[in-house]
């Protein structure tokens, strides 16, 4: 059986002398750095068009000849930041991206901790669930949502499926007839969990926490007991130990995990669409939002869709090591 | 007080795992149950939910006989495996080719994993309009090859609306989800082949293996489990897959590109019919969870952790 735990794929082994350095020419890596610059040129053509379409004007965008050389332009952009609320679903994205990162986290390096290190009954059972909730379609979840959230500011406003759930949850545990709670208090309390961006916090978080936590038990496995040991022999309980000498090792894992929540959260639409109202939106549902019955708004769409892809883009030239890292570990973590 | 002591570190787990099974119950269990249950109703979107009528199995009957489920489902059986196994054939073929480590690899690798981290929004939007039969690149350049080279017009290099056309759209689909994920597959074994220990290798060439005996008998077998496991992670992952397609075709035309994710969301938000959208809900968890159980039988962590 192939382990893959000793292993980082981004170490060069050996790298071969006399290539370019004497100017012996090598047929076979050559041929080795065409085909590789033939792939990355097959995956970098449709980023570079998203990106070369966005500073078009819209005439140039809807000629039948693909136009390679023009005059660029920032009126797409102008006209996103200006007339389409970019800020307000800009914080909107950040907000709900951080904090299903940050819970996701959180949450999940508590779990990952006692599955690594601690017997108790049912850890076989907890780890095996966990991993196959991880492959619950996300598309089944918006039937639920609907259903048990149900935020309407939009289309289905009078729908009755009005986020029966969460009334039943306000007004069964916090604010029933004889609650100490002040009306005002509950208000707000009602109004933050109707808000979407609550609930995608909360599925985006349950949906990455099976992975996060196989990943964060990787991590963990590789620490010394003998640091724990330590730390008890000295007096420590357990949340002390996980506080004190656990976590602060766990840096590079926290870095990878939170790469891929962060970029499920970010890149995700269909949960968001369900979700969030007008006010609220995401940006890729805003960008989704731009095609509508007159066709799709090519110009608009596509500076859109350059700014959402500023964030993943960014992560991926500063942290490769760890998404190829994370990667392979979910791979052979399942 | 030696049995508080006991009862005290029974406790500590708990507390410990309790904020991730909560948060698993809320956001995930619960919902999940939701669907089940409301699977054995007649529920329409916009009613209210007193008016719902309990159909116990009927949904399930009806979607037995439903052709446009069956239909889906067959979309979904060919993009799946179409993708996978060319994916597979792929990013397998690429890592044995590119296998030596070289100057400037991370550079392509960081290149690499580019598809894999943008998102499906913008993968579906760039396709669109790549494929598109007016004002798309592909349909362009490849009509004009056709002009270069006449003979080629006849095997299907004239102008085309990708993903108008009922016949094509699918392939085109397949097409876009092998640009995005190819070089997952490709990173992953490239990963477990430059893993498998030099000696081995070694061994073999001593022994006279020519480069295909060496693929074929010793490094393929040798990374066999990360071949099985990549092979069911992308297998469940295809079959969840929704954003790309919704955006770039929306199951159209007619119903040439509508996988079980897409006819989900279409009979909850287009039919109305959300009763019915849980129970074909229930239809894709079945299957994920019949690949996600192979998964776990090839691949336990627990098990592992034993062996280990």
């Amino acid at each position: 059986m192939t382990t893959i735990r000793s292993l980082n794929p981004t170490e060069e082994t050996t790298v071969q002398k006399g290539f370019l350095g004497k100017w012996n020419f090598n047929w076979s890596q050559i041929s080795h750095y065409a085909l590789l610059i033939f792939l990355s040129l097959i995956i970098l053509l449709p980023i570079y068009v998203i990106i070369l379409t966005s500073l078009k004007r819209q005439v140039v965008i809807m000629s039948r000849e693909p136009v390679w050389f023009f005059m660029p332009t920032l009126s797409n952009y102008q006209e996103i930041i200006e007339n389409h609320n970019f800020m307000r679903h800009l914080f909107s994205s950040i907000y709900v991206s951080l904090a299903s990162t940050i819970l996701t986290l959180f949450v999940s390096s508590y779990a990952a901790y006692a599955i690594a290190r601690m017997k108790f009954l049912g850890r076989g059972l907890l780890a095996n669930t966990t991993l196959l909730v991880r492959m619950v379609p996300p598309v089944v979840l918006t039937v639920p949502i609907v259903s048990l959230w149900g935020n309407w500011e939009g289309i289905w406003l009078e729908s009755a499926a009005h986020g029966r759930y969460l009334t039943w949850v306000s007004q069964t545990w916090l604010c029933t007839a004889d609650s100490q709670v002040a009306d005002a208090v509950c208000q707000v309390f009602v109004d933050g969990l109707m808000d979407g961006r609550i609930g995608l916090i909360l599925f985006y978080s349950a949906l990455n926490l099976p992975f996060v936590v196989w990943l964060l038990v990787g991590f963990i496995q590789q620490i010394p007991v003998e640091l724990e040991e330590a730390a008890i022999v000295d007096g420590a309980s357990p949340f002390q130990v996980f506080r004190q000498v656990i976590a602060p090792l766990l840096k590079g894992g926290y870095a990878v995990a939170s790469i891929f929540v962060f970029r499920i959260a970010w890149n995700e639409l269909i949960l968001g669409l369900i979700l969030t109202g007008r006010r609220t939106y995401l940006l890729p549902v805003k960008a989704n939002n731009l095609i509508d019955n007159a066709g799709v708004q090519w110009g608009l769409m596509m500076a859109m869709g350059t700014l959402i892809l500023i964030p993943p883009l960014v992560l991926t030239f500063f942290s490769a090591r760890q998404i190829i890292q994370g990667m392979t570990a979910g791979a052979v973590k399942g | 007080m030696r049995t508080k002591l006991i009862d005290q570190q029974k406790l500590v787990p708990l507390l410990f795992i309790m904020p991730a099974i909560a948060v698993l119950v809320i956001g995930l269990i619960i919902p999940v149950g939701n669907a089940l249950y409301l699977s054995f109703f007649d529920w329409d979107l916009g009613t209210k939910w007193e008016t719902a009528e309990f159909l116990a199995m009927e949904n399930y009957m009806r979607m037995w006989q439903d052709e446009s489920v069956r239909k889906s489902l067959w979309v979904t059986l060919q993009y799946t495996f179409a993708t996978t196994i060319i994916e597979m054939i792929i990013g397998i073929g690429f890592a044995l080719a590119l296998e030596k480590p070289i100057r400037g690899a991370s550079l392509f690798r960081t290149i690499f994993i580019l598809p894999l981290m943008i998102s499906p929004l913008v993968v579906g939007l760039i396709w669109r309009y790549m494929l598109d039969g007016r004002t798309g690149l592909i349909p362009h350049y490849v009509e004009r090859i056709g002009e270069i080279i006449p003979p080629l017009q006849e095997i299907g290099f004239i102008r085309h609306a990708y993903l108008a056309d009922t016949r094509l759209a699918l392939p085109a689909a397949v097409g876009v989800d092998i640009w995005q994920w190819t070089p997952f597959i490709f990173i992953i074994i490239l990963a477990g082949l430059q893993s498998i220990p030099k000696d081995v290798i070694n061994a073999a060439y001593i022994d006279g293996a020519t480069w295909w005996q060496m693929t074929i008998m010793v490094k393929l077998p040798m990374i066999r489990t990360l071949i099985i496991v990549t092979l069911l992670l992308r297998l469940v992952d295809v079959f969840r897959a929704l954003e790309v397609l919704f955006v770039m075709t929306f199951g159209g035309p007619a119903q040439a590109t509508e996988v079980l994710s897409v006819k989900i969301y279409k009979t909850a938000f287009a039919a109305q019919n959300l009763g019915y959208a849980s129970a074909i809900s229930m239809l894709l968890i079945a299957i994920t969870l019949i690949l996600s159980i192979g998964i776990l039988v090839y691949n336990n962590p627990v098990q592992q952790e034993g062996r280990a």
